[in-house]
């Protein structure tokens, strides 16, 4: 095979789509997480999202309101998780699950007629004098809107803990809810947008699977991809920019593996399709062996129920 | 406001009875459902609950796949339930389950064809080890290096599924199969199969095991010293840590119990009802185990109960399915649905929530879990 410089940056562009749901995803799950929320969901709101926006793209032809309703979807799925562990107090991680078992079943009956379908593709977005540069402007600059919101949201989730009073204060919840309640912020309610923020995020990440990367409706297609954004987050250390490297290299692993199996070289083809998941167990055992050492932990109330009122 | 008090004591009754409430709001809900899909909610309703059990047409096909199907979800549910209780999220048991089922099919399938009465033995052995060891991964990372264990499991699912697609194409394919993915029909091989006992009744070893499980890990809970740490670790994690339970030992304990349940629940799938190896061998049992053990509220018996619940939901589904062309997917949103209710109306049992519309506490009181 030739490896010339155009077939690289190309390589580099289509990693960065494939990186891009789970990186949006993620990014969600980070601010829930930071207010001290685990909503292991992430998997259900994703799926969801997926079918929200393709059937409206389906129907109305138009994407933009295709990625609007997948991001919608999100927020209602995640808004069951609100009701249901910010009122009534329910266990995080087995609403999370049944929000996960739930997502995946109500994805599967909306999409009953959907599959095979295609989608009205999305357009790119060149930028204009960047776009032109020879290796970067293929690499960074000819992506659709999706992409850069995307990059756009780390800077905007970087800017949001480390600058601004409205991420202190989430911050705090996260951290210590009991405090944060005597000082007089009201927990619930910032848990409450936190995980709707995620809702969004993850569905619009779920929409971006089923409207540009794949494009296609299958039952099931997420297939992990909300787990992953899951183990994404331990090993960014709850840090937005080590979570576009993280992402972006786990989408260079998943391209890879396509790419091998589209080779078909003398690899197994099962043992490729494993590759993602094993690197997702090696990597989250790497990062908490070394989180002994490493100052930055995850918010001290994750996953605890507030019960004050 | 909404005042929410814990009691002191869990009410007894509301423990029996939230589950009940929760089944009851999701039938509402699920009634609705169906009307939204067009279909007359309390038909559908009957034909998932009722006719299973009553109906003189369906019943006598329904009652032995209600046991059938029950089987697994007990017995895998009963092992989760221990570390549920212990605060150890084992959500992967459909890869011990596939596990299992590998593991003591490369066992019958190496003897094939000798005949002999200890195949079938050696293959129960196979199946809780095949389990077992696909639960120790996510237990000794989280031990050495403290892995989320929720992740482990789940990533592990995944790589299962992969190496039973490659063992139903390559190393376990039937060789008079004509190429065509899939193993020997293991119900076919008499040493290796797990026949029904009584005619037409649904019961095989595996059902009568799974009994066997709820009343001794009944025992075991109530009685046994581990059982007691089990409990304690849930509900006190420091009085646990301080009063000298080893931690670790729990987690080896709770994962290796639910992998080896899950795995023997995968081995008598395998050679009764499944029969062979093949690419959609798995169904999801090992996930909807995880709303049988909080319907069940995590105690043995009471997973008996909700084992048989969630059984007619999949039996009652597929008669709804056939008759009102209810796809299989709706059934999969009522149980996500029934985990959800479950979920909250368990508020009710552990705090007493009372409306106080009078004059403002000053203090702000917080209690946290």
């Amino acid at each position: 095979m030739d490896f010339s410089d155009i077939n690289f940056s190309l390589l580099i562009a289509s990693l960065i789509v494939a990186a891009t749901p789970i990186l949006l995803a993620a990014l969600g799950e980070l601010v829930a997480e930071k207010s001290g929320v685990l909503n292991l969901g992430v998997e259900g709101m994703m799926i969801f999202g997926a079918i929200s926006g393709f059937i409206i793209t389906i129907e109305t032809k138009n994407p933009w309101l295709g990625f609007l309703c997948s991001s919608i979807g999100g927020i209602l799925l995640a808004s069951i998780f609100a009701v249901v562990t910010q009122i009534f107090r329910a266990n995080q991680v087995a609403s999370g699950l049944a929000l996960t078992l739930f997502g995946l079943g109500f994805s599967a009956l909306l999409g009953q007629s959907y599959t095979g379908l295609k989608p009205v593709s999305f357009p790119d977005m060149h930028i204009p004098i960047l776009a032109d540069i020879p290796v970067i402007g293929i690499i960074l600059f000819q992506h659709d809107f999706i992409v850069y919101f995307s990059i756009f949201a780390v800077f905007l989730v970087y800017y949001l803990f480390r600058k601004s009073h409205f991420g202190l204060i989430i911050k705090a919840v996260g951290e210590n809810h009991d405090s944060a309640h005597a000082l007089g912020y009201n927990v619930i309610l910032i848990r409450f947008f936190t995980i709707l923020l995620g809702g969004a995020l993850a569905g619009l990440g779920g929409g971006y699977l089923s409207l540009v990367r794949v494009p296609q409706w299958t039952e099931g297609m997420t297939a992990g991809a909300g787990w992953i954004a899951l183990a994404l987050v331990v090993f960014a250390s709850w840090q937005p920019f080590r979570l576009l490297i993280g992402a972006y290299i786990f989408g260079g692993i998943t391209l890879l593996q396509l790419n091998l199996q589209a080779l078909g070289l003398e690899i197994n083809v099962a043992l490729l399709s494993m590759s993602p998941y094993l690197v997702t167990i090696g990597v989250l055992v790497f990062m908490s062996a070394r989180r002994n050492k490493n100052s930055l932990e995850a918010p001290k109330s994750l996953g605890k129920t507030f019960f004050g009122l | 406001m909404l005042k929410i008090e814990p009691r002191k004591n869990r009410s007894n009754f509301l423990e029996v009875s939230a589950p009940v409430i929760a089944v009851i709001l999701t039938m509402i809900f699920g009634g609705f459902l169906f009307l939204s899909m067009g279909k007359n909610p309390f038909e559908a309703i009957k034909l998932i609950f009722w006719d299973p059990i009553m109906s003189p047409t369906f019943s006598e096909y329904s009652r032995p796949q209600l046991v059938i199907k029950a089987a697994p979800l007990i017995l895998i549910a009963l092992g989760l339930s221990f570390g549920f209780r212990a605060n150890i999220w084992n959500i992967g048991a459909e890869g011990q389950y596939i596990m299992g089922a590998l593991f003591s099919g490369s066992i019958g399938l190496a003897l094939y064809p000798l005949d002999a009465w200890f195949i079938f033995p050696l293959m129960i052995l196979g199946g809780i080890i095949g389990g077992i060891f696909w639960a120790m991964i996510p237990a000794i990372l989280k031990i050495k290096f403290n892995t989320n264990e929720i992740l482990v499991s789940l990533m592990l699912v995944y790589v299962a599924e992969q190496i039973l697609a490659l063992a139903s194409i390559s190393f376990l394919r039937n060789p008079e199969g004509l190429g065509f993915p899939g193993s020997r029909d293991l119900s076919k091989y008499p040493s290796a199969s797990n026949p029904e006992l009584i005619a037409n009744s649904g019961i095989h070893v595996g059902v009568i095991c799974s009994f066997i499980a709820v009343v001794f890990l009944t025992y075991f809970l109530t009685y046994h010293r581990l059982g007691f740490q089990i409990k304690l670790i849930g509900q006190a994690p420091k009085a646990a840590k301080f009063s000298g339970v080893n931690v670790n030992y729990i987690v080896i304990f709770c994962l290796g119990l639910s992998g080896g349940l899950a795995g023997i629940a995968g081995m008598f799938e395998l050679t009764g009802p499944a029969g062979l190896i093949n690419i959609d061998f798995n169904v999801g049992y090992g996930f909807t185990a995880i709303i049988v053990a909080f319907l069940g509220r995590l105690h043995p018996i009471g997973i008996l109960f909700a084992g048989l619940l969630m059984s007619l939901t999949y039996v009652g589904g597929e008669l709804a399915q056939f008759m009102l062309s209810i796809p299989a997917a709706a059934i999969q949103v009522f149980q996500g649905m029934l985990l959800f209710f479950l979920l909250s109306t368990d508020l009710l049992v552990s705090y007493k929530i009372s409306f106080n519309l009078g004059i403002n506490n000053s203090n702000p009181k917080s209690k946290s879990e």
